[in-house]
């Protein structure tokens, strides 16, 4: 006589009450601080959290203990590789705070608001799904952390996706941008067009919604737009592996993600973004002239004669001084000669930062020299290209 | 000859099992747990789904259709209950291979690797259809999936399962 003979009562009374406590776990929605969560859910992803948070704390601290005493010996080797790294890093910021300036006197000129990443939190992935069919991934971080609700969720190379659901202080969800339900807006980035990435059921990526007779080529990369209201606009999505005519006037476009989403050990949550006007304090007071005037070549104020003291005089200290930067740098640190006006529009667009630095380095030493704020001075344009 | 060999001749030969209260329970909190954990760390871990084999497993060894079929259920909503898609999508279809693998288990020998291997094979696929059946006519939706990599990944269970089951009979209880 097995079990369900010996307690035929008891087991049908179990699976009674254990089907209706299901049905009501599952039609119950338990109101946490980020809105209501099923009360099956709740206990399921708390029952398994725990232990999952114990292997992943275990992992680590093997891994820790491995790093901190066997593998010193690299320690030598991988600090002077680490610091030739941070000089080349520091050159590298010099340059990008130059273009970043720039780029911020031009969209206050245009009058843009931008949306900062003002905050984040760093989370570690403890667990998924465990089925192919959903894509997700849980984290360690939850509402105590200030994680809520369809915040965007990224890595250092690109977006990964969104939070989910919030099961608790601790634990939240993330539903990852491959995920056949998810959908982010993305830009093209040389193009400019526009449409959604999508996840399909087998895992992969699309870009969808761009019309057929577009031209979008493989390696074209992609990066979000912003119109999602979810994530700010510019963070990389991936590249572009092939694109093909598909159904319904559409281009059938597969993305390849700048994230691995199927080794993702940390992320971070962005927990709040400000829309605000660009920074430009210590920028001083900007002309339209101004940012025109730096996008055109610039004639170097030459002195009147002795060409010997050139190499001593103030004016020309920029030539003398090899900048901290790329061949195109140095290129348009030396005297421009005239060029033609058509000419110019394409120098402009290539390179438009050396043109800047030459400008504000001009008007720093214009301003030191007459004990005023620091104020932008348009290098004086090139014959013919004087602006209307 | 052989399919002789597979096939029980009278009930008398059917061996019923059960198992203690904390393997039943914890074991597929167990495996569905290390389902979840495993593929943060190895993203091919995502290809197997021990939900099933356990359902396999409970549901040949006790060899009732109504135990079968409760286990699949209950470790199904296990699932369910970590993706975002409604509950019951993996509990029926878990229900449905409990109640069909103790079904076979009372007709055929599943104690030898090689019916392990083709049992669990059969039932990845009567799961993945089921899967399919209901994403498409309850859900409304278009469910796409990659016949050779889900013969893979059949293949892969079938594999998983002679090894898994192997070590699970240490926890059988002849009845």
């Amino acid at each position: 006589m097995n079990f369900f003979e010996r307690h035929k009562n008891t087991v049908i009374l179990a699976v009674v009450l254990l089907a209706q406590l299901l049905a009501l776990a599952v039609q119950v929605k338990r109101q946490t601080a980020e809105g209501p969560v099923r009360v099956i859910r709740l206990v399921a992803v708390n029952t398994l959290a725990p232990f999952e948070r114990l292997l992943i704390y275990a992992g680590e601290s093997t891994r820790a203990a491995w790093a901190g005493y066997l593998d010193l010996r690299n320690v030598r080797s991988e600090n002077q590789r680490l610091k030739a790294e941070a000089v080349q890093m520091r050159l590298e910021r010099q340059r990008e705070q130059e273009d970043a300036r720039q780029a911020r006197r031009i969209q206050l000129l245009l009058g843009f608001k931008e949306q900062w990443i003002d905050s984040t939190v760093a989370a570690q992935v403890i667990g998924t799904s465990g089925t192919e069919t959903s894509r997700l991934l849980y984290l360690d971080k939850g509402a105590r952390d200030g994680i809520k609700v369809d915040m965007p969720v990224i890595t250092s190379d690109g977006v990964v996706g969104k939070i989910l659901t919030v099961y608790g202080d601790h634990i939240s969800q993330v539903l990852l941008i491959n995920d056949p339900t998810s959908g982010v807006g993305a830009t093209l980035a040389t193009s400019r067009l526009q449409g959604i990435v999508k996840g399909t059921p087998t895992g992969q990526v699309t870009l969808n919604y761009i019309m057929g007779d577009e031209s979008v080529q493989p390696g074209e990369a992609l990066v979000t737009s912003g119109g999602d209201r979810v994530f700010p606009r510019g963070l990389p999505i991936g590249t572009v592996a092939q694109a093909s005519m598909g159904r319904n006037l559409f281009l059938n476009i597969q993305v390849k993600t700048a994230v691995d989403l199927d080794r993702l050990e940390e992320v971070l949550v962005i927990t709040s973004q400000k829309a605000r006007e660009p920074d430009v304090a210590g920028l001083g007071p900007i002309r339209a002239s101004d940012i025109l005037a730096q996008h055109l070549p610039g004639v170097p104020q030459m002195p009147p004669q002795a060409p010997p003291a050139q190499a001593t005089s103030p004016t020309a200290q920029p030539q003398t001084t090899p900048p901290p930067a790329t061949p195109s740098t140095t290129k348009l640190q030396t005297p421009s000669t005239p060029q033609k006006p058509q000419g110019t529009q394409a120098s402009t667009h290539a390179q438009p930062a050396p043109a800047a630095n030459a400008a504000q380095k001009s008007s720093a030493q214009n301003a030191s020299s007459q004990n005023t704020p620091a104020k932008p001075k348009p290098a004086k344009p090139a014959e013919g290209t004087r602006p209307q | 000859m052989r399919a002789m060999d597979l096939s029980y001749t009278s009930r008398e030969q059917v061996e019923v099992y059960r198992f203690s209260w904390p393997i039943s329970i914890g074991l597929p909190f167990l495996l569905v747990g290390l389902q979840a954990f495993l593929p943060v760390r190895m993203p091919f871990f995502r290809i197997f789904d021990f939900g099933l084999l356990l359902t396999i497993f409970f549901a040949v060894s006790r060899r009732s259709q109504v135990s079968g079929m409760l286990t699949g259920a209950a470790i199904g909503l296990l699932q369910d209950c970590l993706t975002h898609t409604p509950f019951g999508v993996f509990g029926i279809a878990k229900t449905l291979v409990g109640y069909g693998a103790s079904s076979i288990g009372i007709r055929i020998d599943v104690e030898n690797p090689g019916s392990r291997f083709l049992l669990t094979f059969f039932f990845y696929a009567v799961h993945l259809a089921v899967f399919v059946a209901i994403e498409r006519a309850l859900m409304g939706q278009q469910v796409h999936f990659n016949l050779g990599h889900e013969a893979g990944a059949a293949v892969a269970n079938s594999v998983m399962a002679v090894f898994l089951f192997a070590l699970l009979n240490r926890f059988k209880i002849r009845d």
